[in-house]
């Protein structure tokens, strides 16, 4: 059991929630969140990482269902149980780096330019993101990046030549991931996407979250959720 | 902790009653515990060759269960033997007993697959005639005493290696079934599979699952399968392994005394990762409290 130390709602039905302790994590890895104590909702809820610090991590989520309706009650101080980290997340890039994040999919994307945006490797973090109606958070999302690119009600994947970067990670809607790797030149840019799926277990033993992929089956939650973008069979 | 956990079930001891049901566990829960701790694991439902599962939403959330339509989505039994089995044997010299959980769509399939399995160093085989997520075998065999009697003596015909057989709530009358499979020479039963059950978009007016139905484990179940178990037990002399949404010590001990020789432990495994290691820790608990030496001196009192 974890403290809550805030659990804010950023706009109608999307949260900000931050847990007290020290966590463990990687950009793109997930953590599973019971914010109930009986077996009903029976499963944890799949959440990305969407920020790490010493003594709390936080995750932004949007209330979908009944688990996320759950947790968005929770307030400060209340208990909530957390298992992971989860998953594989993003690769180390290097050179020029572009983060895509569409709707909820931005959740994993400001881990990620946090660690890169002070990263001697990187040359620049562009960091490109789409909303469909207000944008949330794009305070945080400057400060960790050379350019920050919002759109609210249009296609973000239309805003970035993917081909004027080494690396591109991309997390949203399967529309919008596709419309990315689409436009790959892959000689040049590696794009990986973050998939979500329904998950039973998080660990890969229930086989409830596999993906088809250039490899075959792929399970999303312990072979991902990140991906190379080309090898995604998108539905 | 003495050994008061220890059970036998049939010739062969588990150092306590919890075993990890099929399709629930893989040796990933390494990173929450060590798995020497657990009475037993029962391997993911293998078939002779790899398969890859079924399409489209494949687990869905229910009161107090999950629906999940698998479809028995495995890496075979060659690459189960390549890069499970040392995992698992390691464990097995630790005292845990390794179950390999059989699958087919065919008769010949099965035989082919324990074929596969008899030289190697398992404990038992858990035949699974209740899966009712495929569409050809699977559960089909565990649906009527006719079509399970001719398996289970076709299998016992082709393994030395102690079997047990899993069995279908969906089936005609699951303790005809169960007097079968003891009558062919199984040596123990392990109860219930999943209820096929079913659920509906309203939105999109289309059954959730490709297969239109799926089966339903989790807490919803348990009083259910606890009566199957309390009358197959009524009825059959071999051992049997309870199963059906057991979530915590007290659900265990229920399962005992409605005449489990141990349980297994499925969908708990999704609602905490350390569940297994709880539910032995309360069983104990139980049994210290109530100054019980054996479970032995429970099973089957009711």
């Amino acid at each position: 059991m974890a403290k809550i130390i805030f659990n804010r709602e950023l706009d109608t039905g999307i949260y900000h929630i931050k847990i007290a302790g020290k966590y463990k994590g990687a950009m793109g890895q997930f953590y599973m969140l019971r914010g109930w104590e009986s077996h009903h909702p029976v499963l944890g809820r799949p959440l990305s990482i969407f920020d790490l610090e010493s003594e709390s991590i936080s995750f932004i989520y949007k209330v979908v269902g009944e688990g996320t309706h759950l947790i968005s009650r929770l307030k400060e101080s209340d208990d909530i149980e957390l298992f992971g980290p989860y998953g594989k997340g993003f690769p180390p890039p290097k050179g020029r780096v572009a983060l895509i994040g569409g709707g909820m999919g931005i959740a994993p994307l400001y881990l990620a330019g946090r660690e890169l945006f002070f990263d001697s490797e990187i040359e620049v973090v562009h960091i490109y993101l789409g909303f469909k109606e207000r944008a949330i958070l794009t305070d945080l999302f400057e400060k960790v990046s050379h350019k920050l690119v919002i759109v609210t009600g249009g296609f973000i994947s239309q805003k970035i030549n993917i081909n004027d970067y080494n690396y591109v990670f991309a997390c949203g809607s399967e529309e919008m991931m596709k419309a990315v790797v689409q436009q790959g030149n892959y000689g040049k840019t590696q794009v990986f996407v973050s998939l979500e799926k329904r998950m039973g277990c998080g660990v890969g033993a229930c086989l409830s979250c596999t993906c088809q992929t250039a490899k075959g089956n792929q399970l999303t939650c312990k072979d991902g959720p990140v991906f190379p973008g080309e090898d995604i069979f998108f539905e | 902790m003495s050994n008061r956990l220890e059970i036998k079930f049939g010739n062969i001891i588990f150092k306590n009653p919890v075993v990890t049901a099929s399709g629930t566990f893989s040796l990933d829960y390494e990173q929450h515990f060590n798995l020497s701790q657990l009475g037993g694991i029962c391997s993911k439902g293998l078939t002779r060759y790899p398969r890859t599962g079924n399409r489209g939403i494949r687990i869905w959330e229910t009161a107090s269960g999950i629906m999940n339509s698998v479809g028995l989505e495995n890496k075979g039994i060659d690459l189960f033997n390549k890069q499970d089995l040392p995992l698992l044997k390691k464990l097995k010299e630790q005292g845990v007993r390794i179950i390999a959980n059989i699958n087919g769509s065919t008769r010949e399939e099965y035989i082919e697959a324990i074929n596969h399995l008899n030289k190697e160093e398992i404990d038992m085989l858990e035949l699974n005639i209740s899966c009712p997520n495929v569409k050809e075998g699977g559960m089909y065999f565990g649906m009527t005493s006719s079509t399970a009697r001719v398996l289970v003596r076709q299998v016992r015909a082709v393994t030395n290696l102690p079997l047990i057989v899993k069995l279908s709530p969906n089936g005609d009358d699951i303790v005809q079934i169960a007097q079968c499979c003891e009558e062919e020479g199984a040596d123990g039963l392990s109860l219930v599979n999943t209820f096929k059950a079913m659920v509906i978009d309203i939105d999109r007016r289309k059954p959730v699952f490709d297969n239109i139905y799926a089966g339903l484990s989790g807490p919803a179940i348990k009083p259910i399968a606890l009566r199957m178990v309390h009358e197959v037990c009524q009825k059959v002399s071999i051992p049997v392994m309870g199963m059906g949404g057991v979530c915590n010590g007290r659900d265990a001990l229920e399962f005992i005394m409605a005449g489990a020789s141990c349980v297994q432990v499925g969908t708990a495994n999704f609602i905490h990762p350390h569940s297994c290691l709880k539910i032995i820790a309360e069983i104990d608990d139980f049994l210290e409290a109530a100054g019980i030496q054996s479970l032995e001196e429970i099973r089957g009192i009711i």
